[in-house]
């Protein structure tokens, strides 16, 4: 048995400009029915922008896109109807209530889900007749997600669902996106955090300075990376200079107050032949810590920076 | 239309819970009539519909502040991009400004009169179908016109400068606060330039004299066209995004809703007879006092 997946959306070499700053520089990428795509970047790589054309909320200066089959500019109300989004800057007037906000959206599509669950499911019952501006960051992004619902969109877009939230609210959108990939909802996500994308991304477009420049699974991005692994050494003695750096399978070797950091495309070799040199040397290990690659290393690899730097 | 009358039920619900609407929209024109009727009619039965007008004017011109500012500030705070990705559009946004402010308007309308006639003895009702016509229209025709503002103004700051600029014009010019007549002829003149005053001295005219629809014809084709060319651009100039900035050409489209105002002032200035009626309306505000002996 085979499942055939089909495009749902299609990006193909984008451009945009903003004045002087070439936003996107022609960005392209296909996202399946039913996964979560992540785009991850550093802030103004041009997720956002890319999010919002794809949208309808800016228009492309170049290249194409998709969405549902349709063009986001020129399909009206036919596109907005299949799709859901929580914005990145966007808010609700003061003295709205919550579920006035819900009934208010839901009111607007052909087809929408009961209201009084999805304030259930998102954990706003009890905040139902409150007003938005009483609402905590967390709560107001809850709401946010539960009206991206609201019309059962095929495709749900997510611009920094989490960014300024702190850690348990941001486990909960997690939770709440994990939900939705359970019920095979296309999701398109941008974050600039690591954890966040490894965690829920199917798929995922590094962006940086409007261009993707590297794409694929979580796992094939960081085996496709130079399979660095990080190892942390702290030793009894210290070692001379470049001698941790001849060691099998060691990319390079850093030191810094007392403790070795190796980057390392074959850690068992790596392992095995330091144990012979610190045998050789009669050094002794005081600590040892092995860490997988992380996307942030994929990044830092591909761009010589970090992600938020 | 549905999705126009739905934003409309929620705005009303929103403009009821915010306290400065509530003031300036419902407290200070009732306050004006205590003001005008009480202090500056001091009581005068005859007096009353005349000062009552200008009262209902004001009230109908205040229309087009609240509305400008209240529409920067939802684009400001991003509230406008948020239903830009639903399928609701820029003209059941506005119609619902204008529908919403109108009939948040009625009731002020209706307890202004209630006030005039329970408290200060206003004896007649003056033209009930030209004043219905006239609020209607008038309240039309100012809320488009802060809808325009909000359409040409990139940030709060210019709305209000804009905003405190027409105010004191259409206060000073209009025959609102200082009659008419009072003014010099050179800015009578100009006055007829304005929609404002065709506003006051139309509702002078069906609350004073008592005159017939067909008179006060020129004053509702103008606010009538005002309101249609108004609303036709500030559709055409909305923008959702708090970034994005009006062009320059845009800005003069909008000046095209003055259009129908320098026809009329210029066939006003040649022809018009409302210098005359608004003289003729003055006189009963200058009628020896006749107050109730009652009181």
């Amino acid at each position: 048995m085979f499942t055939v997946t089909s495009a749902i959306i299609e990006v193909e070499n984008l451009t945009k400009r903003y004045g002087d700053v070439q936003a996107l520089r022609g960005v392209s990428f296909a996202v399946q029915e039913g996964e979560v795509f992540g785009l991850l970047g550093p802030n103004g790589a041009g997720k956002t922008s890319t999010v919002e054309i794809l949208e309808g909320l800016r228009p492309a200066d170049g290249g194409r896109v998709s969405v549902c089959g349709l063009d986001p500019q020129t399909s009206g109300d036919a596109f907005k109807q299949k799709i859901g989004a929580v914005l990145q800057s966007t808010a609700l007037p003061d003295k709205i209530r919550v579920e006035e906000a819900l009934n208010v959206f839901a009111s607007f599509y052909t087809h929408h889900r009961d209201t009084a669950g999805l304030l259930k499911r998102f954990g706003l019952e009890e905040k139902r007749r409150a007003y938005y501006s009483q609402l905590s960051g967390g709560q107001k992004q809850r709401l946010a997600l539960a009206m991206s619902l609201v019309n059962d969109p095929s495709v749900i877009f997510l611009d920094e669902p989490t960014a300024g939230l702190d850690p348990q609210v941001r486990r909960e959108i997690y939770d709440i996106v994990e939900e939705l990939k359970k019920e095979r909802k296309t999701i398109l996500l941008t974050t600039h955090y690591i954890e966040e994308a490894e965690r829920l991304c199917d798929h995922v477009a590094i962006v940086d300075q409007g261009l993707v420049i590297a794409q694929g699974t979580p796992r094939e991005l960081k085996q496709g990376s130079a399979g660095t692994a990080r190892i942390e050494l702290r030793l009894a003695r210290p070692e001379p200079d470049g001698a941790l750096a001849k060691l099998d399978g060691v990319a390079d070797c850093l030191a810094s107050d007392g403790v070795y950091i190796l980057h390392s495309t074959r850690v068992p070799q790596t392992i095995v032949s330091l144990v012979k040199h610190l045998e050789a040397e009669g050094n002794e290990l005081s600590g040892l810590e092995i860490t997988a690659p992380t996307l942030e290393d994929v990044f830092l690899e591909l761009t010589g920076r970090r992600l938020r730097d | 239309m549905k999705h126009a009358w739905t934003l409309t039920k929620i705005r009303m619900r929103l403009a009821v819970r915010n306290r400065a609407f509530i003031f300036f929209s419902m407290i200070l024109p009732l306050a004006l009539v205590f003001l005008f009727l009480g202090a500056i009619g001091r009581g005068r039965i005859a007096a009353a519909p005349y000062l009552l007008a200008s009262v209902l004017a004001l009230t109908i011109m205040g229309s087009f502040w609240g509305l400008s500012v209240q529409l920067v500030t939802f684009r400001e705070q991003g509230i406008l991009r948020r239903f830009r990705v639903a399928p609701v559009g820029a003209g059941a946004m506005l119609a619902s400004s204008i529908l919403s402010n109108y009939l948040m308007t009625l009731p002020t309308v209706i307890l202004e009169f209630i006030i005039a006639r329970e408290i200060f003895d206003l004896r007649s009702w003056g033209n009930i179908i030209g004043i219905i016509l006239l609020v209607t229209l008038g309240t039309v025709t100012f809320a488009a016109l802060g809808l325009i503002i909000a359409s040409v103004t990139n940030t709060m700051q210019e709305t209000q400068i804009i905003n405190q600029i027409l105010w004191w014009g259409f206060l000073g010019l209009s025959g609102a606060t200082l009659p008419l007549p009072m003014l010099p002829g050179w800015l009578q003149t100009l006055a007829a330039f304005q929609p404002a005053t065709y506003l006051v001295t139309g509702l002078e005219r069906v609350m004073v004299a008592h005159v017939s629809v067909l008179a006060i014809a020129p004053e509702l084709l103008s606010l009538a066209l005002c309101a249609g060319v108004a609303f036709a651009i500030s559709q055409q100039l909305f923008r959702w995004e708090p970034g994005a900035t009006v062009p320059r050409s845009a800005k003069l489209w909008a000046a095209t809703a003055v259009i129908p105002f320098l026809l009329l002032g210029v066939w006003e200035s040649t022809h018009g007879q409302m210098r005359a009626g608004a003289r003729q309306d003055y006189l009963s505000f200058e009628q020896p006092a006749v107050t109730n002996p009652q009181r």
